[in-house]
């Protein structure tokens, strides 16, 4: 509990401005010295026969914040002045009480938190303060900064930051009903963003709420902090995932990955979000057992709340410009993030994808790939790499369709018991990439229109020559899953290169 | 939020683009005397569509203008978009597959 809870006395001058945000009402105080204090706190209780005596002797004003009529025996003109509705002390930044501060000329040059004898006497240049009472005692917690009342203070005080249209929720209606009814939901319920929730998202991130992130398809909608803000709510999400959001829809609204497109295709494909760096675990993401399924916040809410930003704020919406035949179900959410390199024993022969494309292993990314589903692929006895490799390969080359080549790009997430079979016979990852493109490589013939009775294949003159199956870059290679199972996925891509989606990664900022 | 714990006010999650009518453009009563423009998407045999109608146009003497977007996967470029309107009075985009 912050409100009871004992804090050291500290000196802390400050020279910031403290009326406040700007349109908030002034504070109304006059120069000289403030105490903030509360009746329930033995601290404040002990401390009343001082500032009764230092109201005697210098410009005192107390301001209280629970009992209108704490402390008692101050002299006319010092109070105690009543901050039960937590106004002055928000406005004052006030943590700790007691706290006693000095204002000159409106600016705050002395702060004093919690009782100190000896500081006291000094900053207030009398002498005797005090006499009688202990040394020392800790304050505790303002009310200000009760978990119970930030919220509404937050929002009284910050709310005219947002700038969003306020939606009012007629009386009659159930809120969650209401986020169906207005079309802002994927399909299952979210989080209404009221002011105070999206406030605290806010607080998950540095950037100013204002700052545009991207310009997002099919609409073309910039799209500032505040709004990923608002949906990173509806979806769950805690305000420590926010920056990784934000850098999920920085990713997405680029030329290279293809948003709109992707959006706007007939195929199965939606955005999936890979997180790597010390950020997955900060934030308690799962990249073991069950990496890709349901049942972790993180995992599920960050993927969801890119799908919601385009959704909502750029207008993607399936039977709009979301034409997807079938679609699939990671277009409600798709985010996990790779097996930590520590967990990993990652050496340099096995680089996790963003590390491939030049960003350091402590750094925090996204990388994001049009994935359609995940097919599973099963080899429990292969002990051999070529072995393994073989088998996935066969897997591979029927991405799509076995008789086309060069259209789509893969993912493949290798499983630690299948990667132990690579990196204990020496294979690097470079190697299996390498191995893996030359076993997908589709012969002549094999491509040609008509053969095999299957009409499906390669146009004329491209089937009379070796294909391979993807494209340079169009095959990547993560790790991630539970330590049991000789079981990997393979996920299929979108149309290929810079004629679809390339995979983007991107830095996770604060 | 209310007393109740029920939230009351929420911010609105989409782009508030302001709700406006797009107007189409007029539509010529008759292609006589004009050019038409045919885009080809570049999907599998969009061409193949846009040639019998680029047969059909001529047959009625009417001028016809080839333009391709560089991939389908994208909304035109701009210059492609300004090309068109700068060279046709009409246009007929092609989807096929």
């Amino acid at each position: 509990m912050v409100s009871d809870a004992p804090t050291a006395p500290t000196t802390a001058p400050t020279t910031g401005p403290t009326t406040g945000p700007a349109g908030a009402p002034p504070l109304g105080l006059p120069d000289g010295w403030v105490a903030v204090v509360k009746r329930d706190c033995p601290t404040c209780v002990t401390v009343a026969p001082a500032l009764a005596e230092l109201a005697e002797q210098v410009a005192l004003t107390v301001l209280t914040q629970d009992d209108p009529g704490f402390p008692e025996g101050l002299p006319p003109g010092a109070g105690p002045v009543d901050d039960t509705s937590l106004d002055r002390s928000w406005l004052l930044d006030i943590e700790t009480v007691p706290t006693l501060l000095h204002r000159d000329g409106g600016t705050e040059d002395e702060r004093l938190v919690g009782w100190d004898r000896a500081e006291w006497r000094r900053a207030t240049g009398v002498a005797d303060l005090g006499e009688g009472l202990p040394e020392y005692r800790p304050g505790c917690g303002s009310l200000s900064v009760d978990p119970a009342r930030t919220d509404e203070l937050r929002v009284r005080f910050e709310g005219g930051r947002l700038r969003s249209r306020r939606v009012d929720i007629a009386a009659l209606e159930d809120e969650f009903e209401a986020a169906f009814d207005r079309g802002w939901t994927d399909g299952l319920p979210v989080v209404p963003p009221t002011e105070a929730r999206v406030l605290r998202m806010l607080e998950g991130t540095t950037r100013d709420p204002h700052e545009v992130v991207a310009v997002v398809p099919p609409d073309l909608v910039e799209c500032t902090v505040e709004k990923v803000a608002v949906n990173a709510v509806m979806a769950g999400c805690r305000p420590e995932y926010l920056p990784v959001v934000l850098a999920a829809v920085e990713a997405a609204c680029t030329d290279e990955f293809n948003m709109h497109g992707l959006l706007a295709t007939t195929w199965f494909s939606g955005p999936m979000v890979v997180v790597n760096g010390p950020i997955a675990r900060r934030i308690g993401m799962n990249w073991g057992m069950n990496a890709m399924g349901q049942g972790n916040r993180a995992n599920a809410t960050i993927g969801r709340a890119l799908q919601l930003v385009v959704r909502n704020v750029g207008g993607g919406r399936p039977g709009g410009v979301d034409r997807a035949t079938l679609g699939n179900p990671g277009k409600y959410t798709f985010c996990w993030t790779e097996t930590p390199p520590s967990e990993l024993d990652e050496g340099p022969d096995w680089p996790s994808q963003a590390v491939e494309h030049g960003f350091g292993p402590d750094d925090d990314t996204v990388t994001l790939f049009a994935a359609d589903g995940v097919r599973g692929f099963a080899d429990q006895l292969s002990r051999e790499p070529e072995s393994l490799a073989r088998g996935l390969a066969e897997i591979l080359r029927t991405i799509a369709h076995p008789k086309l080549a060069l259209a789509f790009d893969a993912a493949v997430v290798l499983s630690p018991e299948h990667l132990r079979v690579f990196r204990g016979a020496g294979w690097s990852k470079a190697r299996l990439r390498e191995r893996l493109a030359e076993l997908t490589l589709l012969p002549p013939g094999a491509t040609t229109r008509g053969a095999h009775g299957i009409a499906e294949g390669m146009p004329d003159g491209f089937d009379a020559v070796e294909l391979p199956k993807f494209r340079d870059g169009g095959l990547l290679l993560f790790t991630a899953g539970g330590g049991a199972g000789l079981f990997s996925a393979v996920i299929g891509g979108w149309a290929s290169g810079s004629m679809g989606s390339q995979p983007v990664t991107r830095r996770i900022g604060s | 939020m209310t007393g109740d714990g029920v939230a009351r006010v929420v911010l609105d999650p989409t782009g508030e683009l302001s709700p406006q009518a797009v107007e189409l453009s007029e539509r010529p009563a008759s292609l006589d005397g004009l050019t038409v423009g045919l885009l080809d998407i570049t999907k599998a045999r969009g061409d193949v569509f846009l040639d019998q109608l680029d047969l059909r146009l001529r047959e009625r003497g009417l001028e016809t203008r080839r333009y391709a977007k560089p991939t389908f996967t994208k909304p035109a470029p701009v210059d492609l978009r300004q090309e068109i309107a700068e060279q046709c009075h009409v246009v007929i985009e092609a989807l096929a597959d």
